[in-house]
């Protein structure tokens, strides 16, 4: 099957923000653009799996009713009548909600997620969900239970995790924005692998109510999108205070969408982490981010160089302090009031039955955090190793507290490879983890952080991202190195870095 | 099972108590959701996405609950911390919904305090170690199988109208050198907390309905040693006396146990009100490993030290005190109060008092009427079914001469019945005593032609003869008369 490209001139190759003002100008009705994405969906989701549901009808009904807002002259929001994906990890009440687990099978959540509500409060429309590692545990969406995704610059590639589902919608024009989640990586190194914009927010700067924890002091859900502005605009939209999560800040949002605009970093000071880089990383990432480095000091900022001595430990402290809290995340799916049940005959104790429904619902690589997790935290063995990652954490902090005294922001590759080949690392966990290298530091910091198309890798034609990180509530300068890159390089590259995404399907 | 008489168990071994006490907090919402708390409403009615613990959802505080644990904490003589968290107790078990139990680990809310229980005249110190807050879990009912517990049920029923309601845990210190007097002073020890708790405003503390609970840890050790034995935890211990009782029986058990060269297992126990025996539940000895660590969706708690001493300021008198007080208010003598203390109901006659009764008839009441039917019914004073409002009233219609004490008892039993208020009962049984002087007149007329022989001795001076003809009258007017003036109609009539 060979799928085509869209031509420039279509709907669903136009930004967000010329979407909404269009819809807003009534030149184009919230349901044509609506129907022009289900149709693209339709046509080329058999190939990339983006989707673990499309909520056609629903989509449908509420861009008929932003249209007719927009037609009695109501004011609606800004991103009215523009469509997007939701990763299958928050919950959308009426559509089910499968985190890529099977031990969900059957859960239609009764509530919205706050992020989702947000979402249609501001006259969004939801076309479905999008396939996810399985509880967003990886780097490849190879752990769902429902299969993997594939990249849209070569399908035999991953498309990144454990957000792939999002980012590849984007890429592939099936959506012009998404939401992911991101715990360790999981919006930044599917967005460098795909060639997209994807930011994690400051900690508490978007609320988790809604999104299925995996790692909840981690965990945060933040926009994907083909343009900088376009996910500021996301971003504003979903970001804010929220009393019904504790860890929610309550400040106001970082002007995000004014920064985005501006796209200056004249006289700002960009520190490049000495730590994020070397080997290990290949040299087309090399290669590119040093291009970028170079066009960032052209554009008037100062470059320095920092060190960030203890970020070599933040992979294993992660991998202790994540797998903890899942460990009891995951403890409520036992088979008692909703999801999965396995083995109840009438015979079978309850203890029994969550058992042979935890060994059937979830996956390897969740049962092998879990076990990481439960083994970290038992008595006797709780200091060496769940305490001691605390205090690596803290020492990570201290790091960025140190870097961010001498500059705004901070840059690194966003992953030390481009996408490799679906099936390679399945096998060998470690290497599947190292992935994360670069962008886990500010999870476990909790500070903002973006990921931004760069160019393509000499090897491999394969896209690179730029990482960005920025203080706790600084977010609008992520925002602001992201959207002065992204002009620079358009107008050396005359058009997005996606214009060259190979026709789907169609080769390799 | 075997037990060792008690003064033998004595005789040769000194227990050590150890008291945890969960309190249910009266707050109006569940302690991280807006869920009402109210007990006894359809099963599973009272939830939400929180307290089901559905995927996604998150705890949110509610401060009225951290406001009660730090004045049960300052009540109690114990530091506030500055700072603390909330910690995750990991264990699988369905009443659960998350298979975690927001609780507090080592970081509890109030640490370090003290309080005094007074028995028979003496007081005992008790050591607080701690007061720290969690939520509740839900309720299961399992049913089939021959005990009412999990092991050898047809099904279960889970009810999670409870989950996450606001629970403060308080754990006293060690106690130790009770002696002979450890099941009295276990009991004193909680009946005082239950006062306390009830002073405070923070609790229902209705121990039948859960939202008091003690779990009493029992451990042996032989006279004249100090390190502590091996101790066992009682849970489902549901009344002030079967505080006593079951620590008691502990006593027996555990001293027959060691006697008998055996090991004490530290195990938790289920006491049984019915037979009056503990038996062994899940063992300590491979419990789990609740894995605590702190609770990263809430985020941790300052009190300051203005809030605090605001909230010092609202504190009921401290038990002692009030008892002090009250005894002297009362006109008590020692081995009244005493009675009154041992029987914990002290609570029961302030209100009575407060409502319009006498002291010494609200004394009357509650130790002798209604602590017999307690005793009888095998339930602590306040569940026997009348509240101290009605025994103000029905003393106030004893003084009014509608009833005397002897209808009274009968005006009682019709008010436990259900049968309505004091006076709807003795409306409705008529049990008002007779005025109607010609009734009365012809019933005295009746006893002394009936009985010549007690008359003439009455004339011949022996006038205390003249009960048995009060009897007769009485009995004539189905104890609806007042006894004291058919007395003076008789005597005015053999004149």
């Amino acid at each position: 099957m060979t799928l085509r490209q869209p031509e420039a001139s279509e709907i669903i190759r136009q930004t967000a923000v010329d979407l909404a003002v269009k819809i807003k100008s009534r030149e184009l009705s919230a349901v044509e653009v609506t129907r022009a994405h289900l149709d693209r969906i339709d046509e080329i989701d058999g190939e990339i799996h983006a989707f673990l549901y499309v909520d056609q009808e629903r989509a449908l009904a509420s861009a008929s009713r932003v249209d007719a807002k927009i037609t009695a002259g109501e004011a609606v929001g800004p991103l009215a009548g523009v469509p997007l994906a939701l990763k299958d990890i928050l919950t959308y009440a009426g559509a089910p909600t499968t985190c890529g687990s099977k031990i969900l099978e059957g859960w239609l959540p009764p509530y919205d997620a706050t992020v989702t509500r947000r979402l249609l409060d501001h006259d969004m429309v939801i076309l479905g969900k999008t396939n996810l590692d399985e509880f967003a545990m990886g780097s490849s969406t190879e752990n769902s239970a429902f299969g993997p995704t594939r990249n849209p610059w070569d399908t035999s590639r991953i498309p990144g995790g454990s957000g792939g589902g999002s980012s590849a919608a984007v890429a592939a024009y099936e959506a012009p924005l998404a939401i992911g989640t991101d715990t360790g990586g999981s919006i930044r190194q599917p967005a460098a692998v795909t060639g997209t914009v994807g930011v994690k927010p400051t900690y508490g700067g978007s609320s988790r109510y809604g999104l299925v924890a995996l790692a909840s002091s981690l965990d945060q859900p933040g926009p994907c999108a083909r343009t900088v502005l376009d996910a500021a605009l996301l971003h504003q939209i979903i970001a804010g205070h929220d009393p019904c999560d504790s860890t929610s800040i309550d400040q106001p949002v970082p002007d995000v969408v004014r920064a985005a605009r501006s796209a200056d970093v004249s006289g700002m000071k960009i520190g490049v982490v000495r730590e994020l880089g070397g080997e290990g990383y290949a040299p087309g990432v090399e290669q590119r981010f040093g291009e970028a480095v170079e066009l960032l000091a052209s554009l008037g900022a100062e470059i320095i160089e920092v060190s960030c001595p203890h970020f070599v430990y933040a992979l294993p402290a992660y991998y202790l302090i994540l797998p903890a809290e899942c460990s009891s995340n995951l403890a409520k799916f036992d088979a008692m009031r909703y999801g999965l049940r396995v083995g109840d005959d009438g015979v079978a104790s309850a203890e029994q039955v969550m058992a042979m429904t935890r060994e059937a619902g979830f996956g390897a690589e969740v049962k092998r955090r879990i076990i990481i997790g439960t083994y970290a935290l038992s008595s006797g063995y709780y200091e060496a190793y769940y305490g001691q990652a605390q205090k690596v954490r803290t020492l990570i902090s201290r790091d960025f507290d140190n870097a961010f005294s001498q500059a705004d922001v901070l840059i690194s590759p966003s992953t030390p490879i481009t996408a490799f080949k679906i099936g390679e690392k399945v096998n060998d966990p470690l290497a599947m983890y190292m992935n994360d290298l670069c962008t886990i530091p500010s999870n476990l910091a909790g500070n903002a952080s973006g990921s931004f198309p760069v160019g393509l890798a000499a090897e491999d034609g394969l896209p690179v991202g730029l990482q960005v990180m920025a203080p706790p509530l600084a977010d609008d300068r992520v925002y602001r190195v992201g959207a002065a890159l992204e002009a620079a390089l358009e107008s050396a590259w005359g058009g997005p870095l996606l214009d060259r995404l190979p026709e789907l399907g169609s080769v390799r | 099972m075997t037990v060792l008489p008690y003064e033998e168990a004595l005789a040769a071994y000194d227990p050590v108590l150890g008291l945890e006490v969960h309190v249910e907090l009266n707050t109006v919402s569940k302690m991280f959701c807006g869920c009402s708390t109210a007990f006894g409403a359809e099963p599973n009615t009272q939830v939400c996405a929180v307290c089901l613990g559905l995927p996604g959802s998150l705890p949110v505080l509610n401060a009225k609950a951290v406001e009660s644990a730090i004045r049960i904490g300052l009540a109690l003589n114990c530091t506030i911390a500055e700072w603390c968290r909330f910690a995750r107790k990991n264990y699988f078990y369905p009443d659960m919904p998350k298979n975690y139990q927001i609780s507090q680990y080592d970081e509890p809310i109030a640490y370090d305090g003290w309080t005094e229980v007074v028995l028979d005249e003496q007081v005992y110190r008790i050591g607080i170690e701690r007061a720290h807050m969690e939520e509740d879990t839900g309720k299961s009912l399992h049913v089939g199988g021959l005990t009412g517990r999990i092991h050898g049920a047809d099904y279960s029923l889970l009810d999670y109208n409870r989950s996450g309601v606001p629970l403060i845990e308080i754990v006293t210190k060690p106690i130790e050198g009770t002696g002979a007097k450890a099941p009295q002073v276990a009991r004193a020890y909680v009946t005082m907390l239950r006062d306390l708790l009830q002073a405070l405003g923070v609790s229902d503390v209705r121990m039948e309905q859960g939202s008091l609970r003690c779990d009493a840890n029992v451990s042996l050790r032989p006279v004249g040693t100090s390190p502590f034995g091996t101790r066992t935890e009682t849970k489902n211990v549901n009344s002030l006396r079967s505080v006593e009782r079951a620590v008691r029986y502990e006593i027996t058990r555990q001293a027959a146990v060691l006697t008998g060269s055996g090991r004490v297992i530290q195990e938790t126990r289920h006491w049984h009100e019915d037979s009056g025996i503990t038996t062994p539940g899940r063992s300590k000895e491979t419990a789990e490993d609740y894995r605590y660590f702190p609770e990263p969706d809430l985020v941790p708690i300052a009190p300051s030290r203005e809030w605090v001493e605001e909230l010092r300021a609202t504190l009921p008198e401290p038990p002692a005190a009030k008892l002090n007080r009250v005894s002297a208010e009362w006109g008590f003598t020692d081995l009244e109060m005493r009675d009154v203390i041992s029987a914990g109901a002290v609570n029961a006659i302030e209100a009575t008092v407060a409502a319009g009764a006498s002291p010494q008839s609200a004394r009357k009441w509650w130790l002798t009427e209604i602590a017999r039917r307690a005793n009888e019914a095998g339930v602590d004073l306040e569940n026997v079914g009348v509240t101290p409002q009605q025994v103000a009233e029905i003393q106030a219609l004893v003084e009014n001469g509608t009833i005397n004490d002897k209808l009274a008892r009968q005006v009682f039993e019709g008010v436990i019945a259900g049968e309505g208020s004091p006076a709807e009962v003795v409306a409705a049984r008529g049990l008002a005593i007779v005025s109607d002087e010609g009734a009365l007149a012809a019933a005295v007329d009746e006893a002394i032609n009936a009985n010549p022989d007690v008359v003439d001795k009455i004339k011949s001076g022996k006038v205390q003869a003249a009960g048995a003809l009060i009897g007769s009258v009485m009995k004539q007017m189905r104890g609806q008369a007042d006894a004291a003036r058919v007395r003076e109609m008789i005597l005015e009539k053999i004149g």
